[in-house]
């Protein structure tokens, strides 16, 4: 028998808001969060456009009240506040729910404060603390603790699809009756570790970025945090609380074919989204809306588009990619799109693909631009990363 | 609930012993004047092309081999992999710290995307399975010393539900200079050369980092070379020494054994003094087992615990126990060792618990 996976709380920080309603504002009224840098000082700041979120590491701090001694990153700063906020939604108790888990994403991890005091840690003693955390799992750690879980913790970095990953596995230790409630998700903050690194890679825009154009330029890094609280249905009954929605089927799978493009015909991406169909027990044409990977990459948007045609047929359902909002927020962009995924569902809208102007020309497939209101039951995101990590989450309304 | 239960069917392990020539039970290398515990390398040309290789630093050439010979010593064709799990808490250290650096001392100039690729975690993974054209599930896990486990758990669940018949998984982590000497800072690694074998006597804080990379063909179906039944494992993040005696007894009562039960105690201790107090306590739980350590021959690393879960496999499977692996000289002659229980933490912290029986 299977178990329902009801989701019963989210939380989320972007560049488009600090929480899940100043986001949905901002995805109702079409504004988008991308913009030069300003909170790091880096050589590229004049060459790129990012999704940062405009709050200083200060700032975040003096919000969740930590002293200048504690070890948080602003990766981690920025997962206790879209933690907080879900947990919150859930109207979970932490002190009661001690049993609860938490999985989360990260790639970034302790870097953006590593970086930053790399020279310094070995004239000065005043920074030495942060070496503490230059892992991912210690930053995990050490917001566990903050939020006072200690059973099952731990940390996925598939790139790109941590927290997509994150989210199936939390499911999983539902399903296998471990865990009763379960925090997933991921963040990333922006640092020049990051950047540079994408910048080798050649696959940042000097513009913003339009996925699935024909023009498009490559993508916009962004920064953002966001988390579910994924709970049996059986659970959420017990305590009377009223899923947001359902998590229907995931499924990832591996490209195989490179570490950092993927194959033409997107092999990976069309195994992971047929395979979350397959579990969901539903077929292509109940799709309402996809939330794309759409990077806006040369080679994701083509190798995407190839593996919806090939499985949608000529009928590929109302899509957009979200990114153009937010820029793409690495470990924290499946959960970051979890979180618009279930808006649309609750809103039953969807959500528009920015800065489109001009269709692929191999591919017959051409973005909602607009915020359209319409029937929504079930919504397919994707989340795609290097390593060949290719998954799909499937999540249903609740009615 | 019908569980289907889970087979140790092939191993692979790079570390600082010959475990790679499958010879450390019987011949095991006592270190001298070691500080990091670099592993005994294996001859990487006869795994891997000479043009991958010169991309390649030591965690992934490891993890690419320890995984060729799990996969070899199973018998099973690649296509029939259904997962690949890996557990690594640093991943491509030595390439993060040399991206890193380059970032800081040139100021974002003269960067190249190999060491950005290379650094992060899921590149092992990624390289797996594209070196066995595998398109599986295939998922990486990073949090610290719970790396490992939470790898092994992830494939014990498919295993055990049958969802998943044969899975390859296994940890693995390298060791990189200025991470080494950044970690040293704040005493997470010990300096004292002369005490490395005798760390159950040191006084001093941390621990002597080694790598290493152990892979495993876990299977729901037993074989006839399988080596050991691996049980259940369980993980706590964070865990006070008075609730380890609860921690434990809930978890061997779920599987039906008491203290008694188990055979051989496979513990973690690193010598950190301010932390290995947590092996003596779970010592005192267990008074009629054997007490076994490995650390004081491999050194300590996040994903250390699969080198214990290979020595725990390999003495299930030859009833034989080094004796520079005991505790104290005094031990129990044992007529079979059926169950291995493996506790590990670090710095008190990722408490994790995995147990093995014998087939």
């Amino acid at each position: 028998m299977k178990t329902k996976i009801a989701i019963t709380g989210m939380g989320i920080i972007s560049a488009i808001g600090n929480n899940v309603a100043e986001n949905l504002k901002s995805l109702e009224a079409k504004k988008h969060g991308i913009s030069r840098i300003e909170n790091i000082d880096t050589k590229l700041k004049d060459e790129i456009f990012v999704g940062e979120i405009k709050r200083k590491n200060q700032a975040l701090r003096e919000e969740l009240n930590l002293s200048k001694e504690d070890n948080f990153s602003r990766t981690s700063m920025l997962s206790l506040i879209a933690a907080k906020e879900a947990i919150k939604d859930a109207e979970l108790n932490l002190d009661e729910n001690s049993s609860i888990g938490f999985i989360n994403g990260t790639t970034v991890g302790g870097m953006d404060i590593i970086e930053k005091y790399y020279n310094d840690f070995y004239d000065k003693e005043e920074n030495r603390h942060y070496i503490h955390i230059q892992d991912a799992g210690s930053n995990t750690n050490l917001i566990a603790e903050h939020l006072g879980i200690n059973q099952l913790v731990t940390t996925i970095n598939t790139a790109c699809s941590s927290a997509a990953n994150a989210i199936i596995f939390g499911a999983r230790l539902l399903q296998s009756g471990r865990l009763e409630k379960v925090i997933v998700g991921g963040a990333d903050a922006l640092c020049k570790f990051t950047i540079n690194g994408f910048n080798t890679l050649m696959i940042l825009s000097d513009e913003h970025n339009k996925p699935f154009d024909e023009n498009r330029k490559g993508l916009n890094l962004g920064e953002g945090a966001a988390y579910l609280v994924l709970e049996t249905e059986k659970s959420a009954l017990a305590r009377n609380k009223k899923p947001i929605a359902f998590l229907e089927g995931f499924a990832n799978a591996n490209d195989a074919y490179h570490q950092t493009a993927t194959s033409a015909e997107g092999k990976g991406a069309f195994l992971a989204m047929k395979e979350a169909l397959k579990m969901a027990e539903i077929s292509p044409s109940t799709v309402d809306y996809i939330n794309a990977h759409g990077t806006a990459t040369e080679n994701n948007d083509i190798t995407e588009g190839r593996a919806l045609q090939r499985l949608f047929q000529d009928k590929t359902p109302e899509f957009s990619s979200t990114k153009p909002f937010t820029g793409h927020t690495l470990a924290a962009a499946a959960s970051v799109e979890a979180v618009f995924s279930i808006l649309a569902l609750q809103e039953q809208k969807i959500w528009p693909g920015l800065n489109f102007t001009k269709k692929i020309k191999e591919l017959n497939l051409i973005p909602q631009q607009e915020v359209k209101t319409q029937k929504i039951e079930k919504v397919l995101s994707n989340s795609f990363g290097f390593g060949g990590n290719c998954s799909s989450l499937i999540f249903s309304r609740s009615h | 609930m019908n569980t289907k239960k889970c087979f140790i069917n092939g191993m692979g392990c790079i570390s600082a012993q010959p475990t790679f020539e499958n010879s450390f039970l019987e011949n095991p290398q006592i270190p001298t004047n070691v500080v990091d515990f670099e592993v005994v390398k294996p001859n990487y040309k006869e795994f891997i092309s000479a043009s991958a290789l010169r991309r390649m630093k030591s965690g992934i050439k490891n993890a690419v081999v320890a995984s060729s010979l799990a996969i070899k010593d199973a018998a099973i064709h690649p296509e029939k992999i259904e997962a690949i799990i890996t557990g690594t808490a640093f991943g491509g250290r030595q390439y993060s710290d040399e991206f890193l650096k380059r970032l800081v001392d040139y100021d974002e100039e003269y960067l190249s995307p190999t060491p950005f690729i290379q650094s992060t975690h899921n590149t092992v993974g990624g390289q797996i399975a594209l070196n066995l054209n595998n398109h599986a599930y295939n998922v990486t896990y990073v949090n610290s010393a719970a790396a490992f486990s939470s790898a092994l758990l992830d494939a014990l669940l498919y295993i055990n539900t049958a969802q998943k018949s044969n899975i390859l998984v296994g940890g693995v982590d390298e060791l990189s200079k200025k991470s080494i000497e950044r970690y040293r800072l704040v005493d997470h690694y010990k300096l004292e050369k002369d005490k490395n074998f005798d760390i159950l006597k040191t006084s001093s804080t941390g621990c002597f980092p080694g790598e290493g990379a152990g892979f495993f063909m876990l299977s729901k179906n037993q074989q006839e070379n399988s080596y050991a039944e691996l049980v259940d494992v369980q993980m706590k993040n964070d865990l006070k020494v008075e609730d380890l005696n609860q921690f434990v007894s809930s978890f061997l009562s779920y599987n039906e054994l008491s203290i008694k039960d188990v055979d051989v105690l496979l513990l973690g201790n690193n010598g950190d003094e301010n932390f290995d107090y947590y092996y003596e306590k779970i010592e005192n739980i267990f008074t009629t087992s054997e007490n076994i350590y490995y650390k004081h021959l491999f050194g300590d690393f996040p994903t250390s615990s699969a080198i214990a879960f290979w020595i725990a496999a390999k003495i299930l499977k030859d009833q034989h126990i080094p004796e520079v692996l005991y505790k104290t000289a005094e031990k129990s002659q044992q007529k079979t060792y059926k169950n291995i229980l493996l506790y590990n933490q670090y710095r008190g912290k990722d408490h994790s618990l995995i147990l093995l029986k014998n087939v």
